[in-house]
């Protein structure tokens, strides 16, 4: 008789939902469905809204990147009212978007992600969690604890909050860097960068070697890739056009704007997230040996897309993981690899901007007057492409919203790597909870 | 003895999480009193057992219970309803446990007309009708704060909230205490800027320009933000968004405040009241644009914000 294995609630990921595996009369799998259990809204209930007040209102989106949000709005905002930042307040919003990401990643990579590959995938529950890692590598932990600290202090001391920020507006941002703030800021940042060479270095010798058979077997997937790269190439989280790949390799480039000829989205009845697909592709399509219009985002994605990284350490790093395994990477695992390529990059870049002499300018607002308008915002979030398009009235109320935001684009990827997962390590009707936590482990590589 | 914990969000963004992990030092202290039985952010604990083959949802006994966000769906309110079952003391964690929160906006709209707009009304979005199958929990008829449906024994508000007060209501409960509130002051009361309770007059300023103030001076050289013609919830919002000390975060960031922390006490009318505040300093209080959102965003519960009656047609 066939039977359905629950799993609810999906954990160590960063939402609502649960697993349903659906085995046939002799225990194989016949069917999974990743379901998203809940709903907000933002879409409607943003209607009506001050276009200014955009930027603070929807970063509530996600807990974890609401810098992430709160930028992609501010360039929605930017754009209703049809004005340009000036260059330093650009130059402050990539600061503040940086340090953001830079404590989301430690914190998935080493408290969401590692008891998977530390403690081991068999573990019992109890142990395979932060409080293992604790146990097991004590000075690690209290390592990542200090540095996501120090991000967060460094946020609040200048932007306020480190969670919700209301730091960026429509033209700009709220205050300007002094020198005092940067002169405090500059040690903090050597320190994340050291850590993030750790990082690297740590995970290509302790992590990445032992579990190459995970990585090979485990949520693999054949399908596409979008991210954001400037005009010549280089990944970049803040701005540029979007790319979206094929499998094969090859590739579209498209301003922000044009998303909707490139990107549809479809409804199933049995989850409330969307599906993105890549509309030139042909009608989305679910089927793991065929699929049809399925691109992924978040950093695999990012560094697939990408010629190459915007900083040296960074580049070194992509050159040696594409030696190893092409352009573009499939195995959903390496998700977990690409991620500390990407906080290299993004640790650089905040000494970088942190030594640029236009840092601390004073002229960081340009002047807004409401009208009319519509303004598409893109930027890469830790999760991957948030596209927020604003449409507003002569007084600058919102009259129209759409959003598709970092995990909506994986929505069908993660269903096909759940799909692939639960086949490859069930069969027979043989299964326990270390093998359920291979489907999991699947999941988490998007980091949903 | 350790004190048992099941944490869980419902209707939530994960920030409250973060804002737990964000105790830092303090969390090291106060990690080994604590043994977490279900936290779905951190710990593979399951709800249906382990191994997936369970019926019926099964919560384990705790001592404590802390839940982030408020109720939107049936599975929500049948989570919570077996929380409160098991635990002996239900802590309500941030602004949308507590009030309804930032998503508690969709309360001005009919539910209808919510899955209208996403599934059908969205510009990437082919029209389909709405998710229907049993795995996606059908709406409550309001999004709606904890107390709404349970009995609440703490309230921790804040979107997030700060982490000094979760680690202080933590220590309390450790400490044997049954209660623990934050205390009846405004943000105002907490806020070093200069006061001189006059304002330039006329209408309230839309924030498309940022507030006046010297950036190499502190925040006690500036100028209160209503006083310079914004509007500013400071006066009606819970104080507290900082910690036991320090500026009020959204002051710090030399911007206004939208009252995050909800309420100053039970029962007052935070809109009523920040009409008369901004009326006490001359400025024209009802030309505050979207004044029932913008005062209402993270306390949309409780009534706060429900749909308007359609206007008649003339």
């Amino acid at each position: 008789m066939s039977k359905v294995i629950n799993i609810q609630p999906v954990t160590r990921i960063e939402g609502h939902a649960k697993v349903a595996i659906t085995l046939d009369d002799s225990g194989n799998v016949s069917d999974t469905k990743f379901h998203v259990q809940t709903l907000r809204g933002f879409e409607k209930f943003c209607e009506g809204r001050p276009v200014e007040e955009m930027p603070r209102t929807v970063c509530h989106i996600c807990g974890i990147c609401p810098w992430a949000h709160h930028m992609a709005s501010s360039k929605a905002t930017d754009a209703c009212f049809g004005v340009t930042p000036p260059p330093t307040a650009v130059k402050l919003r990539r600061l503040m978007q940086n340090i953001a990401y830079y404590s989301d990643k430690i914190l998935h990579f080493y408290f969401l992600a590692a008891p998977d590959f530390i403690i081991g995938p068999d573990a019992d529950y109890s142990v395979r969690n932060v409080v293992g890692i604790l146990n097991a590598s004590p000075d690690i932990a209290k390592k990542v604890v200090h540095m996501r600290h120090l991000g967060a202090q460094i946020l609040e001391g200048f932007a306020g909050r480190a969670i919700h920020p209301t730091f960026s507006v429509p033209g700009g941002v709220s205050k300007p860097l002094t020198e005092a703030d940067r002169r405090t800021m500059l040690p903090a940042a050597q320190e994340m960068l050291e850590f993030a060479k750790f990082s690297m270095k740590f995970a290509k010798e302790n992590v990445f070697p032992k579990h190459m058979d995970a990585v090979k077997s485990i949520g693999v997937i054949n399908v596409g890739s979008l991210g954001t790269v400037t005009d010549d190439g280089t990944l970049d989280f803040y701005d540029g056009k979007l790319r979206l790949m094929k499998a094969d390799g090859t590739y579209e480039d498209f301003a922000c704007d044009q998303y909707l000829d490139y990107i549809g989205e479809a409804v199933e009845p049995w989850s409330y997230q969307k599906f993105p697909y890549a509309r030139k592709w042909g009608k989305l399509n679910l089927s793991l040996d065929n699929p049809v219009g399925v691109y992924r985002t978040n950093c695999l994605a990012r560094i697939n897309v990408a010629d190459k990284m915007a900083t040296p350490l960074a580049q070194a790093e992509l050159e040696e993981f594409r030696s190893a395994f092409g352009r573009p990477a499939h195995y959903t695992l390496l998700y977990h690899y690409a991620r500390l390529i990407e906080l290299l990059q993004v640790a650089e870049d905040i000494v970088q901007l942190l030594n640029d002499s236009g840092i601390t300018d004073t002229n960081i607002r340009a002047a807004v007057e409401p009208k009319e308008g519509r303004g598409v915002g893109c930027v890469e979030a830790p999760r991957g492409t948030l596209i927020h398009d604003y449409e507003c009235d002569k007084d600058g109320l919102i009259t129209k919203l759409n959003l598709i935001v970092g995990t909506t684009h994986n929505a069908a990827a993660i269903n096909l790597s759940v799909n692939q997962a639960a086949k490859e390590v069930i069969k027979g009707g043989k299964y326990d909870q270390g093998i359920l936590n291979r489907v999991e482990m699947a999941i988490r590589s998007y980091d949903p | 003895m350790a004190m048992t914990v099941v944490e869980d969000w419902l209707n939530a963004c994960s920030g409250c999480e973060i804002s737990i992990l964000n105790i830092g030092d303090a969390l090291v202290d106060i990690l080994p009193k604590l043994e977490f039985l279900h936290m779905t952010a951190l710990i593979d604990h399951k709800f249906f057992g382990q191994v997936g083959d369970g019926t019926v949802m099964e919560i384990p006994e705790a001592d404590i219970g802390i839940v982030t966000g408020g109720v939107r769906n049936e599975e929500h309110k049948h989570e919570l309803e077996e929380i409160r079952k098991k635990t002996k003391f239900l802590i309500a964690l941030g602004s949308c446990a507590c009030y309804g929160g930032v998503p508690a906006q969709a309360n001005m709209w009919k539910n209808e007309d919510v899955f209208e707009k996403v599934f059908r009304n969205c510009a990437s979005t082919e029209p389909a009708p709405d998710p229907v199958d049993p795995s996606v929990p059908k709406w409550t008829p309001t999004c709606a704060a904890l107390d709404e449906i349970v009995k609440v024994d703490i309230s921790i508000p804040g979107c997030p909230p700060h982490p000094d007060w979760i680690a202080d209501a933590l220590t309390a409960l450790l400490e044997g205490k049954t209660s623990w509130t934050l205390p009846e002051r405004s943000v105002c009361d907490t806020c070093p800027v200069i006061r001189e309770k006059k304002s330039g007059g006329g209408p309230v300023k839309r924030w498309i320009q940022n507030i006046d103030f010297n950036p190499e001076e502190g925040i006690d050289k500036m100028r209160c933000i209503n006083e310079q013609g914004f509007l500013c919830m400071g006066p009606v919002t819970l104080a507290g968004c900082a910690g036991k000390s320090g500026v009020p975060r959204c002051i710090q960031a030399r911007t206004p405040c939208r009252g995050c922390f909800g309420p100053i006490r039970k029962g007052s009318q935070p809109m009523v009241d920040m009409m008369g505040a901004l009326s006490s300093v001359g400025l024209e209080a009802k030309s505050v644009l979207d004044r029932r959102a913008m005062m209402n965003r993270y306390i949309g519960g409780h009534g706060f914000l429900r749909p308007l009656p359609a206007r008649p047609v003339r």
